[in-house]
């Protein structure tokens, strides 16, 4: 007769055991608030859609504390999106060489961010060319 | 130099089967030298405080992977991490978590030996060769598509350290997807078809979510989680592409 | 083992999380921050005429589609681990509410963009 009775631990609350665990979630939680800004987005494209004055109505929205409250929020989790997301890329992105020497992981998470930067910085140029 | 002798408390989560409905903390007073690893400490323990303490140990220089252990809740080979580290506020060990615990520090590792003979961990020539036409030239550059993934020892750390597989066991896991990459990536290697109708299934690739903590633990720097997040990519070219590549369906 | 399709969601929650990493700041700043409160940028950029203007114009249509759908789609295969994460194991439920959530989105993101015309 076997005495083996396998003891399977609970996994409940396991994100809280480890710090490494606690940043994957703030990571993962991003998407909330990604997520909530497409829907205001879509907002907007419904509401141009049904014209004029429920266009302004939503850009009157827009102003209310509490959607700038909300917006700033946003674009902290944006941020820390964008931090995280080539953070992480080094792990995601195939061994890549150059020059026969392996591209180091610091080389790829600082390229994504400088090249987010860059990107930023041309949308933000780009829509002030359209309206000066 | 003789220091004078510390004494450190070791908490063991003791499980034994045929007594204990669940794990119990147990504390030993132990007394150590700084150049004594956690393993040392257990080994004193069952050496001269208390023989019922079971755990897996063989060659004391992390290169058999079998005293893998939760060391202060974080996955650690026993024989790697020393005790003077967590002098004076004293250390808890625990068997690895994610895996059933068989009695004390050991773990069953029955489903992480069978996902390994899964993706058969060997190489599957590309093509025959006689004696006479030598061996499997490489150059450095193909060795290094591969070199750091063959450094596994298979002690389950990253298991310990990847939630997904504890949230659910059906997953590949950490360890074993890096070893099925080890020998795809290998260029001498011709067994990529077989062993990635494993990785394109839910079960492989796709039950990691990128946490990272695996490669975060690993002691011999494998990356577990670049092998597995790099072949997302070519799995879903793969999945996107099979039906107009030639002989490329249902592989 | 069954080949999974886990690929679509996948590729879509990458290349909405590359565009949100990308432009994402810029983005939010723009719209939510500094056009509502009179920053840097004209009082009217984001008028009536001028998002009009934008959104009948194919490459605009294909600007506000891309942005608003894969920020969705980026958002759900997320959430949909997340509630995983959490231990909701209620798959089908799961996956009902986010990628429909997202499918939804996606389908009235292009009847708008269709309505406003071109």
């Amino acid at each position: 007769m076997s005495n083996r009775r396998p003891y399977v631990r609970s996994m409940d609350g396991w994100w809280k055991r480890d710090a490494y665990f606690i940043r994957y979630m703030a990571r993962e939680v991003t998407a909330v608030f990604v997520a909530a800004y497409a829907i205001v987005l879509l907002f907007g494209l419904v509401r141009l859609a049904q014209g004029e004055a429920a266009f302004n109505g939503w850009l009157q929205y827009l102003k209310t504390p509490w959607m700038l409250v909300f917006h700033l929020i946003v674009l902290g989790t944006f941020v820390y999106h964008t931090w995280s997301w080539f953070n992480i890329m080094p792990k995601t992105m195939p061994i890549m060489f150059v020059g026969g020497k392996r591209v180091q992981p610091g080389t790829i998470t600082g390229s994504g961010i400088a090249a987010a930067v860059v990107a930023c910085l041309a949308v933000l140029l780009i829509v002030k060319g359209m309206h000066p | 130099m003789a220091d004078a002798e510390k004494i450190i408390e070791i908490e063991v989560l003791r499980y034994r089967p045929e007594q204990d409905k669940e794990p119990v903390l147990q504390t030993y007073k132990v007394p150590f030298t700084d150049d004594m690893s956690v393993l040392q400490g257990l080994q004193y323990i069952k050496d001269y405080l208390d023989g019922t303490v079971s755990f897996r140990w063989s060659c004391r220089m992390a290169i058999c992977g079998s005293c893998g252990m939760m060391i202060e809740g974080k996955p650690k080979l026993s024989c790697k991490t020393f005790l003077r580290e967590y002098y004076p506020q004293g250390l808890r060990v625990e068997a690895l978590a994610h895996l059933p615990i068989e009695r004390d520090l050991v773990v069953d590792a029955a489903d992480f030996v069978a996902k390994l003979e899964r993706i058969k961990p060997y190489i599957i020539p590309k093509e025959a060769r006689t004696l006479e036409q030598g061996e499997y030239l490489q150059t450095p550059q193909q060795r290094d598509m591969y070199e750091q993934f063959s450094s596994c020892i298979n002690c389950m750390l990253c298991y310990a350290a990847c939630p997904q597989y504890g949230l659910n066991p059906k997953f590949t896991g950490p360890g074993v997807l890096a070893l099925l990459h080890r020998y795809n990536a290998d260029s001498r290697d011709g067994g990529q078809d077989e062993r990635m109708k494993l990785g394109y299934a839910d079960e492989g690739f796709w039950g990691c979510t990128a946490v990272g903590y695996c490669s975060e633990v690993c002691p011999k720097g494998v990356d577990p989680a670049n092998a597995i997040n790099q072949n997302k990519m070519n799995s879903a070219i793969n999945y996107f592409t099979r039906f107009v590549t030639p002989g490329r369906a249902d592989k | 083992m069954k080949r999974s399709n886990e690929p679509i969601f996948w590729s879509l929650f990458g290349a909405g999380g590359m565009l949100a990493a990308l432009i994402g700041p810029a983005l939010v700043f723009i719209t939510g921050i500094a056009v509502p409160l009179g920053l840097i940028y004209a009082p009217d950029t984001m008028s009536y005429n001028n998002m009009l203007a934008f959104a009948q114009n194919w490459a605009g249509k294909l600007v506000m589609f891309g942005v608003v759908a894969l920020f969705l789609w980026h958002a759900a295969h997320r959430i949909a681990i997340l509630l995983h994460d959490f231990g909701v194991h209620a798959v089908a439920a799961v996956k009902l509410f986010s990628y429909g959530g997202a499918f939804l989105g996606t389908v009235i993101a292009g009847y708008a963009l269709l309505a406003v015309g071109f």
